[in-house]
């Protein structure tokens, strides 16, 4: 075990060592803080009442729908902009007055459209990440150097099919996979508050178990989110390295 | 003897120029010829080879051309003064560029990049990355690319211009080589006028504004030649003194 993995698993244990001492010292109210030795018991009785993998799983249907519509509108759409000078300039102004919304500020207007359903939800996190991705996309497909665009063409790939498979898609890879991963991140964090309004998910069930004061289950919740989100980021840099391994 | 291709009265003007850059370029390359371009930077060299290669429409005047055009060769092929590889694709990937979508089958394929890759040296370097390479070594790549699509015509930008003396020695003997097995014909771009008379049979000085061909040299000297051989020396003597004749009143820069 290197030194590195050792001091990463003493400052876990330490700080889960201090919050149970804090928790049990009773210098703060039981319910204000529950301590780490709870959670167990909390985490079982979550998942024998069958909560955790309702929730999970709706989270989870909301998250998937949001982020992959999107990213592929965001990649789409910032891509095409940057391809073409004129729809360039149409959304120049546009995309400034839309972009800086925060996506929760939709939530009225996905709820009076959508209803409170996971249209709705799966709307508030597809917003934000669209912007991401959308960004991302425009500056990378900018990027892309028309050396390589003039050599492809002088050897024959002109059309705009052979461009974006030959040269543009592959040189902006580096850029496209990292606005998916910030994505990736920022959906996780829109997932809980899209569901604070009464959608079925982990959002909803955290409200609802903060209304009764039980916080273990709202720490059950937190961790579960850091969980998935830790999960998809490991697997989303796997099949990165894998996709950009000819980088140095 | 037919020309491979033949550039008449061809002018360029670029949107927004007020000036061609060209105006009544006349430039012939016969079957198997080793042509040179040589001219003050910005003169229009490597305008000049992308009308060859198709990249840009003239403006003005015709060019006209006897290549093969079988579905399974593309009729010229350019080397690029930086060595312009694809860094996500490795070696033999590169090398395959200009044969996708070609009427050549995967083992033709193969064929051709073992064959091109053999060519420039670089058997053994197929499934390397590009990063993987040296300045010499991507260059090489460049010219086994060009290769590959078996051209009727190689246009070559100031290929050499980056590297270092040896190295440059070193790949234009390599090409000499190619050259003498290939029997391609060859239009070549530099500003190395000993680099001109080392390999040409025919040096074209390009210069004034707008530019045109203001100078024609034949280089007689057999082959193979000796890089100190008098009368190649003799020409490039020539070609300096009419370069910078040129460059007095106030052509090109
Ligand atoms: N796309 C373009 N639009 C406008 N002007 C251009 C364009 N490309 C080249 N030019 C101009 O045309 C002239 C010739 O350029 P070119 O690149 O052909 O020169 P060159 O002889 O190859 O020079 P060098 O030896 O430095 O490579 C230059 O004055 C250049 O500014
Ligand atoms: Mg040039």
């Amino acid at each position: 075990m290197s030194k590195r993995t050792f001091l990463g698993a003493g400052g876990l244990f330490a700080f889960l060592l201090i919050w149970e001492l804090v928790a049990r010292s009773g210098v703060v109210e039981a319910t204000l803080l529950p301590a780490p030795s709870k959670l167990p018991a909390t985490l079982i009785s979550e998942v024998t009442l069958g909560f955790w993998h309702k929730m999970v799983l709706a989270s989870l249907n909301h998250y998937l729908i949001g982020l992959i519509s999107g990213s592929l509108l965001g990649v789409i759409v910032g891509g095409a902009v940057a391809l073409f000078p004129t729809l360039d300039a149409v959304q120049s102004w546009l995309a400034r007055l839309l972009r800086p919304i925060p996506p929760l500020a939709w939530i009225p207007f996905a709820i009076i459209w959508f209803g409170i359903s996971e249209t709705a939800a799966a709307f508030i996190i597809a917003i934000g990440v669209f912007w991401i991705n959308y960004f991302t996309a425009y500056t990378a497909v900018r990027a892309v150097d028309p050396d390589l665009i003039e050599l492809a063409a002088s050897f024959g790939h002109r059309s705009l099919g052979a461009r974006l498979r030959k040269v543009i898609l592959p040189a902006a890879a580096p850029g496209l996979l990292s606005g998916l991963r910030a994505g990736l991140g920022q959906g996780w964090m829109t997932v809980v508050a899209a569901e604070l309004f009464g959608i079925t998910g982990i959002g909803q069930r955290m409200n609802e178990a903060a209304g009764l004061l039980a916080t273990e289950v709202v720490v059950i919740y937190m961790l579960t989110i850091a969980l998935l989100y830790g999960l998809s980021d490991m697997l989303f840099v796997a099949v990165q390295n894998r996709v950009l391994r000819w980088q140095r | 003897m037919a020309a491979i291709v033949e550039l008449q009265d061809i002018g360029i003007t670029f949107p927004g120029g007020e000036r061609p850059v060209f105006d009544g370029i006349n430039v012939a390359v016969e079957r198997g010829e080793f042509v040179i371009i040589v001219g003050a930077s910005g003169a229009g060299k490597s305008t000049l080879l992308r009308v060859v290669a198709g990249l840009l429409a003239p403006s003005r005047g015709t060019l006209s051309h006897s290549f093969t055009e079988r579905p399974d060769q593309r009729s010229v092929a350019m080397v690029f003064q930086e060595a312009r590889l694809m860094p996500w694709r490795r070696v033999r990937d590169n090398v395959a560029l200009g044969l996708e979508g070609l009427a050549v089958s995967a083992a033709e394929r193969d064929r051709r990049v073992d064959d091109a890759l053999a060519l420039v040296g670089l058997a053994n370097y197929g499934s390397r990355w590009t990063h993987e390479l040296s300045g010499g070594q991507r260059q090489r790549i460049g010219i086994a690319r060009a290769l590959a699509v078996e051209p009727d015509l190689l246009l070559m930008d100031e290929p050499f211009g980056a590297l270092d003396a040896i190295t440059r020695q070193t790949l234009q003997d390599e090409l000499l080589r190619i050259w003498g097995e290939t029997g391609k014909s060859i239009l070549f771009v530099t500003h190395d006028i000993d680099e001109a008379v080392h390999l040409g049979d025919r040096v074209l000085l390009l210069g004034g504004t707008p530019a045109r061909i203001t100078h024609t040299y034949d280089v007689d000297t057999a082959r193979p030649r000796d890089r100190d051989a008098a009368d190649a020396n003799r020409v490039g003597a020539q070609v300096k003194a009419d370069l910078s004749g040129l460059f007095d009143q106030g052509g090109g820069i």
